[in-house]
C-alpha cells in the first residue's frame, strides 16, 4: 500500500500530491511489469489452474475433461481406490527418505563447519572442495554413483572386495541397501550447501561467550551444547527447513539410480506424481496430489517454526 | 594421502605430541596441537571422499570399456584413450547439440532473470507505490510452494504456447522465480541513499538512476545472481525430461539420463559424458567461487 498519509495531509495541495503518487506508481508498474507478466503466467496462474485441473479428471490426450469436484482428492483417502495404494506408498517411500537423509545431512555439516570455525590453514580451499559436488547437476551424479555402485562391476564393491569385506552388497537394487545409497550419495553432493551456511552462522556467534564459558570452567562438549547450539538457532531453523524441503522433494537420485526400485520400493511422492501425470495422463489425479503434498510439507514447516520457536523461549 | 604431511607444517611437533601423555609439563602443548591435527586428517579424510569420485570420473572417460569394468580396478587408464569422446562426438547421440542447447538455454534464461528481476527489486526496493506489499508478499510466499505444483499445469500453458520439445520450454517458464528479485531487492536495499538524492537533485529521473547508478553499484550482486541462476538452469533435470522429447532437442542434463539407458554398461562413454556435463559449471565454481559460497552462506543468516 502507499502511504495514504502523504496524500491527504492537511494545507498539501492534493491534486498534485495525487497525481504525483500516481505517476509515481505508474513508473513502479512499469519496472515490474515485465518481471510480473512471466511471474503471473507461469508462477500466479498455474497455481490456480492446477486446483481446477484437480477438480477435474484430465487426459491431455482427450478433448473433454469431465469435472468430478473433489473426487480426486478423495480417492487418496479411500483403501482400494486406484491411486490410493500407489499415491501413501510413494509417499511413504519420501518419509524414509527425509527420516533417514535429514539427520545425516544436519549433522555431518555441522561437524565439518565446526571444524572450518578453526584457526586451521586452507579453511577457504576445503569449503571449496566440500561444495564442489554441490555445483554439478543431480544426473552428473546419480550417472557417477550409478556406475561406482553398481554390483557387479562397480568400484566400491570391487575396493571393498580387495579390502576383504563382502564385495557382492546389492548397492543400487535391494533395499535397504538402495536407500543407504540414496542417502549416502545425497549427502555426499549437497553437504558442502549446509555446511557453507552453518559455518557463517558459527561465525556469528560472540566469541566473548565462549571466552565466559571457558571461565566459568565450560568443557568443549559443554560449550558446543551451551554456546554454539543455542547461537545457531536463528540459522538451524532455516537450515533445517530447506534440507527437509529438499529432501521431501527427491525425484532425480530415485530415477537415475534405482528407477524407484527394487519394485517400486524406492519411488518417492515426487516421482509417481510426475509419472501419473506426465506419462499416465492422470493430470487431475496427479495435481490433487501435488496439492496434498504441498499441504503436507506446509503443515511439516509451520511445525518445524513452532518446535524451534518453543524451544528459544 | 598427505594427511600427515600438511599438518606438520603447522604443527611442528606433532611427535612429541602423541607420545607425551605421560609429561605433565607437555599436556599444555599437547591439548593445543592434538585437536588441530586431528582436525586436519578429518577435513582431508572427507576432501578425499569428495575428490577420489569427481577423479574416478575423469580417469574412467579416458578408458576402454573393458578396461572401466576390469578388476581389480586400477584408477589409471591403460590404454590411456579419448575413444569415449570421440564415440560422442560422431554417435547417433548429439552430444555436441546438447551441449549447446544448454549453453543457449542457461544464457538465455539468466539474461532474462537479470533484465527482469533487476528491474521488479528496483521498485520494490526504492520506489514507494501503491500496492507494493501485496507484490512483494505475493512474491515472497511463492518461494515456499514446493515446484512439483507447477509441473503439470506448466506442462499444459508450454503445450498450449507450442513450446513443447523446444528450447522456449526451458528458458522461459523457469525465469519467473522469485529468487532473483528477492536476492537483489535486499542488495539494493542496502544500497546508501546519499548517491541517488544528489542524483535526483540534479534532475534525474528513475530509469536514469536505475540505470547510471543502483546497476552499475550492484555489479557484484548481479554476477553472483547470473552464476546462480546459470548454474540452476543448467542443472535442472525433472522439467526438461519431460518437456523435451525429440533426442536433438534435449539438454545435457536429460541428455545423460538418455546416454545411461543407451550405453548402460559403456561406462566410459557414460562418464565421458558426465564430464562433459560438468566441466562447464565447475569452471565457472573455480573462478566465482567466493560469490557462489559467500551468497548461499549468507542466505542462512539474513533468512
Amino acid at each position: 500500500m502507499a502511504d495514504p498519509a502523504i496524500v491527504t495531509r492537511p494545507g498539501g495541495g492534493l491534486r498534485p500530491r495525487r497525481a504525483a503518487a500516481g505517476r509515481r506508481t505508474l513508473t513502479a508498474y512499469l519496472f515490474l511489469a515485465p518481471f510480473l507478466v512471466i511471474f503471473a503466467v507461469f508462477v500466479v496462474f498455474p497455481a490456480v489452474y492446477g486446483l481446477w485441473i484437480s477438480l477435474h479428471v484430465w487426459n491431455p490426450l482427450l478433448d473433454d475433461h469431465p469435472f468430478v469436484g473433489l473426487q480426486n482428492f478423495f480417492d487418496l483417502f479411500t483403501p482400494g481406490s486406484l491411486t490410493f495404494e500407489d499415491f501413501w506408498e510413494s509417499m511413504g517411500a519420501t518419509g524414509i527418505f527425509v527420516v533417514a537423509s535429514v539427520p545425516f545431512l544436519l549433522a555431518i555439516p555441522l561437524g565439518i563447519a565446526v571444524l572450518l570455525n578453526r584457526k586451521i590453514k586452507g579453511g577457504s580451499v576445503f569449503r571449496g572442495i566440500f561444495f564442489a559436488p554441490y555445483v554439478l547437476g543431480v544426473a552428473v551424479v546419480s550417472v557417477l554413483w550409478r556406475y561406482l555402485l553398481d554390483p557387479q562391476l562397480g568400484v566400491v564393491n570391487a575396493v571393498l572386495g580387495l579390502l576383504g569385506l563382502p564385495s557382492d552388497i546389492p548397492w543400487t537394487v535391494d533395499v535397504p541397501w538402495a536407500w543407504i545409497s540414496l542417502v549416502g550419495i545425497t549427502v555426499w553432493w549437497t553437504l558442502g550447501l549446509n555446511t557453507v551456511i552453518l559455518l557463517a552462522g558459527l561465525k556469528g556467534i560472540n566469541p566473548d561467550l565462549y571466552e565466559a564459558a571457558s571461565l566459568d570452567g565450560a568443557g568443549a562438549w559443554r560449550k558446543f551444547t551451551s554456546v554454539t547450539l543455542p547461537g545457531l538457532r536463528p540459522v538451524m531453523t532455516f537450515v533445517v527447513t530447506v534440507t527437509l524441503l529438499a529432501s521431501a522433494n527427491m525425484f532425480g537420485q530415485s530415477f537415475l539410480i534405482t528407477q524407484g526400485g527394487p519394485g517400486t520400493a524406492t519411488r518417492t511422492a515426487i516421482m509417481y506424481i510426475a509419472n501419473q501425470g506426465l506419462v499416465q495422463n492422470q493430470m487431475g489425479a496427479a495435481t490433487a496430489m501435488s496439492y496434498l503434498l504441498f499441504a503436507f510439507l506446509a503443515v511439516v514447516s509451520v511445525l518445524n517454526f513452532r518446535l524451534q520457536r518453543d524451544n528459544t523461549k | 594421502m598427505s594427511t600427515v604431511t600438511t599438518p606438520t607444517v603447522t604443527a611442528p611437533a606433532p611427535a612429541t605430541a602423541a607420545t607425551a601423555p605421560a609429561a605433565p609439563a607437555r599436556t599444555r602443548k599437547r591439548r593445543r596441537r592434538a585437536p588441530n591435527l586431528l582436525t586436519y586428517a578429518v577435513l582431508f579424510l572427507i576432501s578425499f571422499i569428495i575428490v577420489v569420485p569427481l577423479l574416478w570420473m575423469l580417469l574412467t572417460s579416458f578408458k576402454t570399456d573393458f578396461d572401466a569394468i576390469s578388476s581389480p580396478a586400477s584408477p589409471w587408464p591403460n590404454p590411456f584413450t579419448t575413444e569415449a569422446y570421440g564415440t560422442l562426438a560422431t554417435g547417433n547421440l548429439p552430444i555436441l547439440r546438447w551441449f549447446a542447447n544448454s549453453v543457449i538455454a542457461a544464457t538465455a534464461q539468466t539474461a532474462i532473470i537479470l533484465v527482469t528481476a533487476s528491474a521488479a527489486a528496483y521498485a520494490l526496493a526504492r520506489l514507494e507505490f501503491r500496492g507494493k506489499k501485496i507484490v512483494f508478499g505475493a512474491i515472497v510466499a511463492t518461494l515456499l510452494v514446493p515446484g512439483v505444483v507447477f509441473l503439470i499445469p506448466n506442462y499444459l500453458i508450454v503445450d498450449s504456447f507450442g513450446w513443447l520439445d523446444s528450447l522456449w520450454a526451458i528458458i522461459v517458464p523457469g525465469s519467473a522465480g522469485a529468487f532473483g528479485v528477492f536476492f537483489l531487492r535486499q542488495f539494493f536495499i542496502s544500497l546508501p541513499n546519499e548517491i541517488e538524492e544528489a542524483a535526483r537533485v540534479d534532475g534525474a529521473g528513475d530509469f536514469r538512476i536505475f540505470w547510471q547508478i543502483i546497476l552499475p553499484l550492484s555489479r557484484p550482486a548481479l554476477a553472483t545472481l547470473a552464476v546462480l541462476s546459470f548454474l540452476t538452469n543448467w542443472n535442472d533435470f525433472i522439467w526438461p525430461i519431460y518437456v523435451l522429447l525429440s533426442p536433438e532437442n534435449l539438454t545435457l542434463q536429460p541428455g545423460l539420463s538418455v546416454l545411461q539407458g543407451t550405453y548402460s554398461t559403456h561406462f566410459g562413454i557414460v562418464m565421458a559424458g558426465a564430464v562433459i556435463a560438468s566441466v562447464p559449471v565447475l569452471i565457472l565454481f573455480t573462478l566465482a567461487q567466493k560469490q557462489i559460497v559467500e551468497s548461499v552462506a549468507s542466505s542462512g543468516v539474513k533468512g
